[in-house]
């Protein structure tokens, strides 16, 4: 997901702290930020949360790269209240994180150096007009299967912000599939545009939930924790169910010859997204991951003479004040 | 000395007289830009009327309870509101 | 006839000039969208982008009602933005001026609200109700616009040594567009002798009071020079709209059967 593959970080404390802790968890409590925590908690959580920012704010750049192209003015105001509502929700996640005691710079630091992910679909190129669409409809639409449970998780904090971000994402997946029906139902070229869209987010969007983890160790400690509600399968399976009768409605082929309804479970089959590619990706060999780093470089770098002018402004202001008192 | 603006907490008046609600944190370089930031953050569906901002290093904080809190949108970017969109029902749940 | 035909041309002509600035600016500040300085900043500035786009919509919107009526010609707003090339465009030069550093896009912002301001301040009392309601609707959202604008401009011109020099070289460079705005052509005269839109003339006194303000404030140097550069509304451009609206009427020129 935006949180993809994040390891849970082994805790030492006392058994009967642990156990307490828990059993606050178990009893749908809600920790907040001064509570008492184990160690292995806050970390994995500061890593969790701020590798969900960091996807929101690498994910305006693949859809930023349209907002000058966009067809009509309606649609330009669209997208770009769109990827403004993404740079809101990385706002709120670093806001999260910070309540466990890191900042927003050390974030941006670690995400800058290549301490920290974020999520691999962004790392993936928006080539034509439908991978607009293609973006709200696929990728928005399996974010949200994983942010609606995680308005229940167990960190206050994080919960607040994944409710607000679910009552503004709730427009970004419809006005993504609103594109792909125009285009759909368009000139020949543009029904092209779409298929190729599909084509080339399809198992892209379907390792946005990660690799199975099933049987991982990390996943049970998040998921007790609840900090992680539902396993990778689950949720890919849900998305794949979801999505079927969406592709079949727009008329568009989805790009596997072995997808077909299984009676038995309830559910598609399908086959799984080459794994290997994935690991690439995250490791840095995306096709994008070089100029969606130079980006955030670029802005960081280049904003710095602002950040503190305005900074050197405020205390001058202040130290006014104190002078005329 | 840190050049990183400090962490604001924006609560917010909404429309209907209610208190004012925190709704979430911000950075700003001092207490007027947090609330010219807070009005763009926070009110980009005109969910406030008033707003206040408090250093976040200013509050005492005893035993958590907090709920989540609630937003009242508006209409004036209808865009916005996943209502603006006509999905066909056949596609199922959006 | 022929005077109301006229006026109606003169008409068409000023609500381009108004919707073409809206358009060409909401276009420069959108491309700063993902890599602002700070988050904040990044939000912000879209919300500005937005205003100014849903104003090209009502400004180019009446614009093409008002040609329509003449000449039963169909276009829409988004025909005018996307279909016109270059030498129709009617907007002032500042506004298509590329986005430089940030401190750049601030100045270039500070300069046309502070004329933008007080000229929808004007039309709202036009004789001409659609564009006094424009023109309200615009102002509530613009005095704003200018409130940050001049708020950053002051802070970042009395910051740190290199924020002052960046805002003193944005503010060196632009100045020379920004007498297009308050110069009046036939046009103008036409449209405020029938009390439809105020002479940008007239907004001179207004603008230069916010100026020296602000910039004053800001611990800036207002140039010396006097030479101002012109032409942006009678539709002669830099070169830099050309490569502008390459990017943004590509996908409505490449298919021009589609709908989006």
């Amino acid at each position: 997901m935006y949180a993809q593959m994040v390891k849970s970080e082994a805790t030492t404390e006392a058994p009967e702290l642990l156990a307490g802790f828990q059993a606050r968890i178990d009893a749908g409590e809600k920790i907040e930020p001064k509570d008492w925590m184990p160690e292995g908690y806050r970390k994995t959580l500061i890593r969790q949360i701020g590798q969900h920012a960091h996807s929101e704010i690498v994910g305006q750049l693949p859809e930023g790269n349209w907002i000058t192209r966009a067809p009509t003015l309606e649609r330009k105001a669209i997208l770009l209240a769109k990827v403004q509502d993404e740079a809101g929700h990385g706002l709120y996640l670093y806001c999260a994180a910070e309540t466990l005691g890191v900042s927003r710079d050390e974030l941006t630091e670690a995400l800058l150096s290549g301490r920290m992910k974020y999520s691999s679909i962004f790392n993936y190129p928006t080539l034509n007009w439908a991978d607009i669409g293609a973006v709200g409809w696929l990728v928005d639409g399996a974010a949200i299967m994983n942010q609606v449970p995680l308005q229940r998780t167990s960190f206050g904090p994080y919960s607040r912000a994944m409710i607000r971000i679910c009552k503004e994402e709730s427009f970004h997946q419809r006005q993504g599939y609103d594109i792909m029906m125009k285009m759909a139902q368009g000139t020949p070229e543009q029904k092209a545009m779409a298929q190729d869209a599909l084509n080339r987010f399809w198992y892209p969007s379907l390792m946005m939930f990660g690799p199975s983890d099933k049987d991982s160790v990390h996943s049970a400690q998040s998921m007790a924790w609840k900090i992680k509600i539902n396993t990778n399968d689950e949720l890919r399976q849900k998305f794949v169910d979801q999505t079927v009768p969406q592709a079949e409605y727009l008329g568009l082929t989805i790009p596997d010859p072995e997808l077909r309804w299984n009676e038995e479970k309830g559910g598609h089959d399908f086959s799984e997204p080459d794994w290997s590619e994935f690991f690439e990706v995250i490791k840095g060999n995306g096709p994008c991951n070089a100029e969606r780093m130079e980006a955030r470089q670029k802005a960081w770098d280049e904003g710095a003479w602002f950040r503190e002018g305005l900074m050197a402004h405020a205390r001058k202001r202040a130290a006014a004040k104190v002078a005329a008192e | 000395m840190s050049n990183e603006w400090p962490l604001w907490e924006i609560f917010i008046r909404g429309q209907h007289g209610l208190n004012h609600r925190h709704v979430g944190s911000l950075h700003a370089p001092d207490a007027e830009m947090a609330v010219k930031h807070a009005r763009d953050v926070y009110t980009r569906r005109n969910e406030g009327v008033s707003i206040w901002v408090v250093p976040s290093a200013s509050i005492t904080a005893s035993s958590p309870s907090d709920k989540g809190p609630l937003f009242e949108p508006s209409n004036s970017k209808v865009y916005r509101h996943p209502t603006f969109f006509d999905i066909p029902e056949d596609v199922g749940k959006m | 006839m022929v005077v109301a035909l006229d006026l109606d041309h003169a008409l068409f002509e000023g609500l381009c000039r108004m919707g073409d600035s809206t358009l060409v600016l909401g276009h420069r500040v959108s491309e700063w969208c993902g890599h602002a300085p700070v988050l904040e900043e990044d939000i912000a500035l879209a919300n500005i982008a937005l205003d100014l786009i849903g104003q090209t919509q009502l400004w180019l919107g009446l614009a093409a009602q008002v040609e329509g009526k003449g000449k039963g010609k169909g276009r829409d707003a988004d025909a005018l933005a996307f279909r016109r090339d270059a030498w129709e465009f009617r907007n002032l030069l500042l506004v298509e001026r590329p986005n430089g550093d940030f401190g750049h896009t601030l100045m270039r912002q500070f300069l046309f609200d502070a004329w933008h301001q007080p000229m929808l301040k004007a039309l709202e009392g036009s004789s001409e109700a659609r564009v006094a309601e424009i023109a309200a609707k615009a102002g509530r959202e613009v005095a704003y616009h200018l409130e940050r604008s001049a708020d950053l401009v002051i802070r970042l011109g009395d910051g740190t040594e290199e924020s002052h020099k960046r805002m003193q070289s944005a503010l060196d460079r632009l100045w020379p567009y920004t007498g297009e705005m308050m110069t009046s052509d036939e046009t103008d005269r036409a449209l405020a002798g029938a009390g439809v839109m105020a002479a940008p003339d007239s907004i001179r006194p207004a603008w230069e009071a916010v100026a020296a303000e602000v910039l004053g404030e800001a611990t800036l140097k207002i140039p010396e020079g006097s030479h101002m550069h012109k032409g942006g509304k009678q539709g002669t451009h830099s070169e830099h709209l050309g490569h502008m609206l390459a990017t943004m009427q590509w996908l409505q020129r490449a298919y021009p059967d589609a709908r989006w």
